[in-house]
């Protein structure tokens, strides 16, 4: 069953701005979907729609089969929403900031405390549940929006940024969180800047850019679209400059630091044994950058080609 | 359609959020109307009041009792319902309620029931003060509470409409202080319109708060400068029109969504 389908959406605001150009997509029920983009490109604009904050301009929007415009209160049940900017009363107690989210839900009071005890303490937010929401961290009060967002069990959760500005124990802490919902049976839609996150966490992506879907695959077939990955080595011993290493591209980023091109099918053991040979002993190795980060940069920088030619 | 229950508990959680909202900082929200009424009475009441003799057949501190309960209620019925809906959009939590399966209806009827609330407590709290200077002898129990909840149903809804298109906090205040504040003073609290020359008795006519303070000051004291029926048409007409306008925004999103 598909959890969330969007049918030639579009959105043109009052000042004329062309947020959505007509988007198509569907999320699959049970789905872990990244949906990434630049700023801009109209990820929260999509979001603001399906959760009924945004008025769309044209187009269809069905969850779980419920279409938007006929039946909203079964497509607003079924969904939960962590926006990105803190949107609860900051002068209100915590525990009641979740046990209202789920009234609101016609969850009665007594089965909403239940609720709120359950999820606060996954959370790790119990022992704050009656200081004001304004005297929590940053990564509490994104902890505080998972809770109230889930506190009516919905069936299609979307995060929006939920880990922005959050540590990284915290946000691993979260991910683990994320998971586990995910595999208990809930959707999850994310938008992150963080695109380890999304290659970590999601099985499916779409990428917008420029009100337009530029990419919609599985990870792994994205991924593997990649030709080739660049690593950084940390050496022992100064070089001040680096012969050739046939199959591969090598550069010299500082006297003690290199940096190889290493394409998707070639292996590294001919590198090191290359290096070895030569005496340049390996100290360190790591991905000079997420992977995902760059296909991501290369559709953006694409879609901007391509929309400079047209103009 | 959401079930009645559904509904029943969302309204209950806005009305309780709403009225802890207020309770929370009753020196703000309760005790200063007391105050500002109990000076009214101290100084309009007994001291220029000994000077100003009957009024319509009562004493001037009397006459004026009916006027400056419904005073305080109006202002802080209005004052309630603009605070806390602009408070949210400023906030961004009424996305809290947008995003649930909540009819219309109950949002409007979850604001305007908190500052029906805050107009009761601040009404009674005043109408109490009052009795420290007056003997209170209710004419008509049946006028005087439905005049009460009406005029404060009215002015709730009126600052829900005010909160809606408020885009800052200066314009939460304009509107009570350029139009309900004269509206009030020149609804006839202090002084019966017959006192007035003709043309400015038909003037006074074109202020809606004429008729709601004229309708309270018979369900307390009997008298009035206009006809009950008309006032009850008016008010009554006022709370339609207000509540079928401030539907319509929120059907339409009008300053919640973009």
């Amino acid at each position: 069953m598909t959890a969330l389908t969007l049918e030639n959406l579009s959105k043109t605001y009052s000042n004329g701005h062309e947020a959505l150009r007509g988007i198509d997509l569907e999320v699959e029920q049970g789905d872990f979907f990244a949906l990434l983009g630049p700023n801009g490109a109209g990820k929260s604009t999509a979001i603001g729609i399906v959760s009924s904050l945004v008025n769309k301009s044209a187009g269809r929007v069905s969850v779980f089969g419920h279409d938007l415009d006929r039946e909203p209160a079964a497509v607003k049940s079924s969904i939960g929403l962590v926006p990105q900017e803190f949107n609860f009363n900051q002068f209100e107690p915590v525990v009641e900031i979740v046990v209202n989210q789920a009234g609101y839900y016609g969850i009665a009071r007594r089965e909403a405390y239940q609720r709120a005890e359950i999820y606060l303490k996954q959370l790790d937010l119990w022992p704050k549940r009656n200081a004001q929401a304004r005297t929590l961290s940053g990564g509490m009060k994104r902890r505080l929006m998972i809770a109230r967002a889930l506190v009516h069990r919905p069936r299609l959760l979307i995060l929006d940024e939920p880990t922005a500005g959050v540590d990284i124990e915290i946000r691993r802490s979260m991910w683990d969180f994320l998971r586990e919902i995910n595999a208990q049976g809930t959707t999850i839609i994310l938008t992150t800047h963080y695109l380890e996150e999304a290659e970590s966490l999601c099985r499916n992506i779409a990428i917008i850019n420029r009100g337009r879907i530029a990419e919609r695959a599985r990870m792994a077939d994205v991924l593997r679209r990649l030709h080739t990955q660049a690593f950084v080595m940390d050496i022992r011993h100064a070089l001040q400059s680096i012969e050739d290493i046939p199959g591969f591209t090598v550069s010299l980023l500082d006297s003690t630091t290199l940096e190889v091109a290493v394409s998707r099918d070639q292996g590294l053991n001919p590198l090191f044994s290359i290096l070895s040979e030569r005496g340049i002993e390996v100290l360190s190795l790591r991905n000079k950058q997420n992977r995902l980060e760059q296909l991501f940069i290369d559709l953006v920088k694409s879609g901007v080609e391509t929309a400079g030619r047209a103009a | 359609m959401m079930p009645t229950t559904v509904c029943w508990v969302a309204f209950r959680t806005i009305l309780t959020k709403e009225i802890l909202r207020f309770a929370r900082i009753w020196v703000q929200t309760v005790l200063p109307p007391a105050i500002t009424m109990a000076l009214y009475f101290v100084i309009f009441g007994k001291l220029i009041g000994a000077q100003i003799g009957d009024m319509d057949g009562f004493r001037y501190i009397d006459f004026i009792v009916p006027g400056l309960i419904l005073m305080s209620v109006i202002s802080n019925s209005y004052a309630n319902v603009v605070a806390s809906f602009y408070s949210s959009k400023f906030q961004h939590n009424i996305e809290e309620l947008l995003i649930a399966p909540i009819p219309n209806f109950i949002i409007l009827a979850g604001y305007v029931g908190g500052g029906v609330a805050r107009g009761v407590v601040v009404g009674v709290v005043v109408t109490l003060v009052s009795m420290f200077f007056t003997d209170l002898n209710i004419h008509s129990y049946g006028v005087t509470l439905a005049v009460f909840v009406l005029t404060s149903v009215l002015f709730s809804t009126a600052g829900f409409i005010n909160a809606v298109y408020a885009n800052s906090f200066d314009d939460i205040s304009i509107v009570p202080t350029f139009v309900l504040t004269p509206l009030t003073y020149l609804g006839g609290v202090f002084y019966s319109i017959s006192m007035l020359s003709p043309f400015w008795q038909t003037a006074s006519l074109a202020n809606p708060v004429l008729y709601m303070v004229n309708a309270f000051r018979y369900g307390l004291l009997g008298v009035s400068d206009i006809a009950m029926w008309q006032a009850f048409a008016i008010i009554l007409g006022f709370v339609i029109a207000l509540g079928a306008f401030a539907m319509w925004l929120l059907s339409r999103g009008v300053g919640i969504k973009s």
